[in-house]
C-alpha cells in the first residue's frame, strides 16, 4: 500500500512541477506529446483498476472511450447539448456499458483468456455497429465544429488541452490512492489474489467485479469526450480500435499492474519510446514493434513492471505479483 | 429489396462454404495448439497474414504458384512455430494462463507491425493466369482458385485427421492433451510434443495462408481480421475439438456469407461477434468441446 | 446451529457423498473423519456453498442456506477454511486478515485493529508485516484460521486445518482452537490427525465412502468396529479383537 505521507513533499513537488511545466515550455510539440502521455495514463489507469487491482484483463477497454465519445458527440452534434455537461452523460454511458458487459460476462463466469476475449468481441460488435447505424454517422464518422470555449470544452492553444488532461490524470490517481486505502480495494485485491477465498471470505465477487469494470468505463467515458473535443472528428475504427485497448495495458503492465503510478511511468516510457525511435527511422510500425518487445519482455522478466523492479532493488517485500511463487505443499 | 438478396442466397451459401474449408483449417491449428497446449495463441491471426506474405512473395519473386508453395511454406511454418515454442513462449510465460495470452499478444503487434514495417501497408494480391476461369453453375459462377482452395484445405484437414488418429506422433499428442503428467510419466517428451503441436498449428497457418493468397488479399491488418473470426470457430466447435473446428469453420464461412448478403457490408459482421459473445455466455464448451 | 439432512451428491456416476444426515450444536466442538477420499471436503464445500447439492437440505440457525452463495453464508455466520490453503500470496498477513475482518466493516481503521486482535489470539503478530507467500506451512495454517475467525463467525468449518502440521504445531494449534470455541464460536472441523480429534471434539461423524458408518463421542467411535474396518481393512476388527 502506498505510504502518502513519506512521499508527500516529492509527490507535491511533482505534481506542482507538472503544473507549471507548459510556461517553460514553448514547443507545441511537446506539450501536445505530454498531454498525450497524460491521457494515455488516464485510460491506463482505468484499466489498472480492473486489470491490475481485481486482476480481470480486459482487452476490449476501448469500447468505453467509443462510447463515451459517441455520446457526448452525438449529443453536440445533433441537439447542440454542451460537451461541459455532455462529459458526465459520456461517463454515465461508459458506466452503463460497463455494467452491461460486466454483468453478462461475469456473470457467466468467464475469467482470464476467456474474459478478456470476450470484451475484444463487445468491442469489435461496437465497432460494427457503430459503422453500420445512421446516427453515429456510419463510416463517414462526425465531424464537430471547432468552437473554442469551456462549456465546449474546446480550447484554442494545447496547453488548454494539456491541462484538461492533466486533470484527468491526477483525478484518475486520486480515485486509485482512494481505492488502495479502501476496503473496496483490498475487496479487489482478494478477489485477484484468490477469487475462492475471497467468496469463502464473504466477499460478493461478482458485485466487486461489476463495480470495478464500471468504473473503468465511465473513467473510459469521460476519456472519449476529451478525445472528441479535442480531434474534431470521430469515426468506428477511431473511436473502438484495438490498438487503445492495448495501449491502455501496455502502459500499465510495463510501469506495473496494481500500482498508483504505474499507468503514469509506462505512459512515459513508451511514449519516449515512441519519439526516440520515430527519431531515427521515420516508418510506420517501429514503435510498436519495439511496444510488443517491451510487452514480451517485461511480461518475461518483468512481471511487476518497471515500478515492481524498482521496488525489488530498495527492500524484499511480499509485493503484488503476477508471478506466484511455488506452493510448498502439493496442490 | 430482401427477394433479391433471397435469390443470391444459394450463391452466398456456396461461397461461404467454400472459404468455410480454410477456416476450418485456421482454426483447426488453433484448437489443436489449445488442446494440447491450453493456450490461447492471440498471435493466430498475425501469424496467418505471414502466411499470406511468404505466399505473395514467393509468387511475386520466384513466379511460384501459391499451391505449389504450399509445399514449401508448411514446412517452414511448422519450424518457425517450433522454434518460437520452444524458445520464446514456452520458456517465457511460467505457465500462467495470462502471461501467454499477454506474450502472443506482444507477439501478434510485432508480427503486424513489422509486416508494416517492412511490406508497407499497401494490399497486395496475386494474379493468376487461371484466377479468371470459372466453373459455370448455371446460378452462381465458382472460380477455379476457390474450388483448388476449397478441396486443398479438405484434404489438408483430412491429413491431419489422420496423422492425429493413425501415427505414433498422432497419439503422443492426445495422449499429453488428455494427461499431461500421465504422458511425461510414460515417457513422452512432454515439452517437446508441445513445441510439435504449436508446429503443426503454425503449418496449418502455413498451407492456409497459400490456399487463401489466390482468392483473398494481404496488408499488415489481415491478421487482425481474422483474429476473431478464428477464435470464434473454435469456441463455437469447441475448444480442443478437432470435429468442432471443421464444422464451426462451415457455419462462421457460411454465416459470414450470408450475413454480408443479408445485412450488408457493414453490418454482416455483426454475426461473428455476436455469436461469439453468445456461445461464451451460454455454451462456453461449444458444440464438441468438453467442460473446460 | 448446523442440521444436515439427506445431503447427496453425485459426481457422474460416483456418488460423493450419500443421504448424510448430521448436526452441530451451540458452542460444540464437532469432528468429521473418515479415510481418504471419503467425501468429507466435498461435504464441506456443499455446506459452505462452493458445491451444490444433489439432494438433502441444509439449515443454519433454522434457516435453508441451500443455493446460496459463499460469501452471503459467510455474511450469515459460517466461514470455511480449505485444506490446501489459500493465502493471498501478494499481501501481508494484516492484509490477508484484513480481508475478513472488512466482511463486518467498512472502516479500514477498524478493520486493521480487529486484524491485529484476531492476529493476536492465533499467536500471529510477530507475521503481521510479513508477506504471506513467505510463510511456512504452520503460517499459513494459521493465516487460514485467523482470516476466517477476523469475519467473527458463530460456526467456523476447518477443513483439516493440522494437515502437514508437526507435534509440537498441532499442539499449539489444539490451544488456539479451544480458546476460540472458548470465545463463544462453534467449530466442526475435518481431521486426520486422531490425537487431536480425540482431544479436541466432543462428538464425532465418520465418513466412509459418502455414507455416514458412525457418530457419538470420539471414544465410542475409536471402538466401533465399522470405524475400524473403514480404516484398517476388512476383518481388521475381528483381528484386532483376536488379538485383544
Amino acid at each position: 500500500m502506498f505510504n502518502l505521507r513519506r512521499h508527500l513533499s516529492f509527490l507535491l513537488l511533482g505534481a506542482l512541477g507538472l503544473i507549471v511545466l507548459p510556461y517553460f515550455i514553448s514547443s507545441r510539440f511537446y506539450i501536445d506529446v505530454l498531454t498525450l502521455i497524460f491521457f494515455t495514463a488516464y485510460l491506463g489507469q482505468s484499466w489498472n483498476i480492473l486489470g491490475g487491482y481485481a486482476g480481470q484483463f480486459s482487452f476490449g477497454g476501448v469500447m468505453f472511450f467509443g462510447t463515451g465519445a459517441y455520446v457526448s458527440s452525438i449529443l453536440l452534434t445533433t441537439f447542440g447539448f454542451p460537451p461541459i455537461f455532455g462529459i458526465f452523460l459520456a461517463i454515465l454511458g461508459g458506466a452503463f456499458l460497463g455494467l452491461i458487459v460486466g454483468y453478462m460476462s461475469f456473470r457467466s463466469g468467464l475469467k482470464g483468456s476467456y474474459f478478456a476475449l470476450i470484451t475484444l468481441a463487445f468491442a469489435e460488435l461496437l465497432r460494427v455497429l457503430a459503422n453500420s447505424v445512421e446516427f453515429t454517422g456510419g463510416g463517414v464518422g462526425l465531424f464537430l465544429t471547432y468552437a473554442p470555449g469551456l462549456s465546449n470544452l474546446q480550447f484554442e492553444t494545447p496547453v488548454g488541452f494539456y491541462y484538461f488532461a492533466l486533470v484527468l490524470m491526477f483525478i484518475s490517481i486520486v480515485i486509485v490512492y482512494w481505492l488502495e486505502g479502501s476496503r473496496f480495494g483490498a475487496q479487489l485485491v482478494a478477489i485477484r489474489e484468490n477469487e475462492d477465498a475471497a467468496e469463502a471470505l464473504g466477499i460478493d465477487t461478482l458485485r466487486c467485479k461489476i463495480y470495478a469494470i464500471m468504473i473503468m468505463g465511465a473513467m473510459g467515458g469521460a476519456a472519449g469526450t476529451f478525445y472528441s473535443q479535442k480531434y474534431l472528428y470521430l469515426d468506428p475504427p477511431i473511436a473502438y480500435s484495438i490498438h487503445l485497448s492495448v495501449e491502455m495495458l501496455l502502459v500499465t503492465i510495463v510501469g506495473g499492474m496494481g500500482t498508483i503510478f504505474g499507468p503514469l511511468v509506462g505512459a512515459f516510457v513508451l511514449h519516449s519510446v515512441n519519439e526516440v525511435a520515430r527519431h531515427f527511422i521515420d516508418t510506420p510500425g517501429l514503435s510498436l514493434i519495439v511496444y510488443g518487445l517491451i510487452l514480451i519482455i517485461i511480461i518475461g522478466y518483468l512481471p511487476n513492471g518497471l515500478i515492481g523492479a524498482f521496488k525489488k532493488k530498495g527492500k524484499k517485500s511480499g509485493s503484488s505479483s503476477l508471478d506466484k511463487k511455488r506452493s510448498r505443499e502439493d496442490s | 429489396m430482401i427477394s433479391a438478396s433471397l435469390s443470391m442466397l444459394p450463391a452466398a451459401i456456396i461461397n461461404g462454404f467454400m472459404y468455410g474449408a480454410i477456416y476450418a483449417l485456421v482454426a483447426l491449428g488453433l484448437t489443436l495448439i489449445y488442446g494440447v497446449l491450453h493456450i490461447i495463441n492471440f498471435a493466430h491471426g498475425a501469424m496467418l497474414m505471414l502466411a499470406l506474405y511468404a505466399a505473395f512473395f514467393l509468387f511475386d519473386l520466384f513466379n511460384i504458384d501459391p499451391y505449389f508453395s504450399i509445399l514449401i511454406v508448411t514446412p517452414c511454418a511448422f519450424i518457425f512455430g517450433y522454434l518460437i515454442y520452444r524458445y520464446g513462449i514456452g520458456s517465457l510465460a511460467k505457465g500462467k494462463d495470462q502471461n501467454i495470452l499477454l506474450i502472443t499478444l506482444g507477439l501478434s503487434i510485432i508480427i503486424e507491425n513489422g509486416a508494416l514495417f517492412f511490406f508497407s501497408g499497401d494490399q497486395q494480391t496475386v494474379n493468376l493466369t487461371y484466377g479468371f476461369d470459372a466453373f459455370d453453375l448455371g446460378f452462381m459462377y465458382l472460380s477455379y482458385p476457390k474450388v483448388i482452395s476449397f478441396f486443398a484445405a479438405l484434404l489438408m484437414c483430412a491429413t491431419l485427421w489422420a496423422a492425429m488418429s493413425l501415427t505414433d506422433l498422432g497419439r503422443a499428442i492426445r495422449a499429453v492433451a488428455k494427461e499431461r503428467q500421465g504422458a511425461r510419466l510414460v515417457g513422452i517428451n512432454v515439452e517437446h510434443i508441445f513445441a510439435v503441436t504449436f508446429g503443426i498449428g503454425i503449418a496449418c497457418l502455413g498451407a492456409a495462408g497459400c490456399m487463401m493468397l489466390p482468392i483473398f488479399y494481404v496488408d499488415p491488418y489481415t491478421g487482425n481480421m481474422f483474429v476473431l473470426v478464428a477464435f470464434t470457430i473454435v469456441v463455437l466447435g469447441g475448444m480442443g475439438s478437432v470435429v468442432g473446428a471443421l464444422v464451426g469453420g462451415f457455419i462462421i464461412g457460411i454465416t459470414e456469407s450470408v450475413g454480408g448478403l443479408l445485412l450488408g457490408e457493414s453490418l454482416g459482421q455483426i454475426g461473428i461477434s455476436l455469436i461469439f459473445i453468445l456461445i461464451l455466455i451460454f455454451r462456453p464448451t461449444g458444440l464438441f468441446g468438453s467442460k473446460v | 446451529m448446523l442440521r444436515i439432512n439427506n445431503l447427496t451428491k453425485r459426481f457422474g456416476g460416483l456418488v460423493a457423498v450419500s443421504s448424510v444426515d448430521l448436526e452441530v450444536n451451540e458452542k460444540e466442538i464437532v469432528s468429521l473423519i473418515g479415510p481418504n477420499g471419503a467425501g468429507k471436503t466435498t461435504l464441506f464445500a456443499m455446506v459452505a456453498g462452493f458445491l451444490k447439492a444433489d439432494e438433502g437440505g441444509i439449515n443454519f440457525e433454522n434457516a435453508s442456506i441451500v443455493g446460496m452463495k459463499p460469501h452471503q453464508i459467510c455474511q450469515r455466520g459460517m466461514v470455511r477454511t480449505f485444506q490446501i490453503t489459500q493465502p493471498f500470496a501478494g499481501l501481508t498477513t494484516l492484509q490477508n486478515i484484513m480481508v475478513g475482518a472488512y466482511s463486518n466493516t467498512s472502516q479500514t481503521k477498524s478493520a486493521r485493529k480487529k486484524a491485529e486482535e484476531v492476529a493476536e489470539v492465533v499467536g500471529m503478530t510477530s507475521l503481521l508485516s510479513q508477506g504471506a507467500d513467505g510463510l511456512t506451512i504452520a503460517g499459513r495454517k494459521r493465516l487460514e484460521l485467523a482470516r476466517a475467525l477476523a469475519t467473527d463467525p458463530k460456526l467456523l468449518l476447518l477443513d483439516e486445518v493440522m494437515a502437514g502440521l508437526n507435534p509440537a504445531e498441532i499442539d499449539d494449534i489444539v490451544k488456539v482452537i479451544k480458546g476460540i470455541r472458548g470465545r463463544g464460536v462453534t467449530i466442526f472441523l475435518i481431521e486426520h490427525v486422531m490425537k487431536a480429534v480425540m482431544n479436541l471434539s466432543d462428538r464425532t461423524y465418520v465418513l466412509n465412502d459418502g455414507k455416514l458408518i458412525a457418530s457419538g463421542t470420539p471414544s465410542s467411535v475409536a471402538e466401533n468396529p465399522q470405524v475400524i474396518e473403514a480404516y484398517l481393512g476388512h476383518g481388521a476388527a475381528e483381528a484386532m479383537a483376536e488379538g485383544a
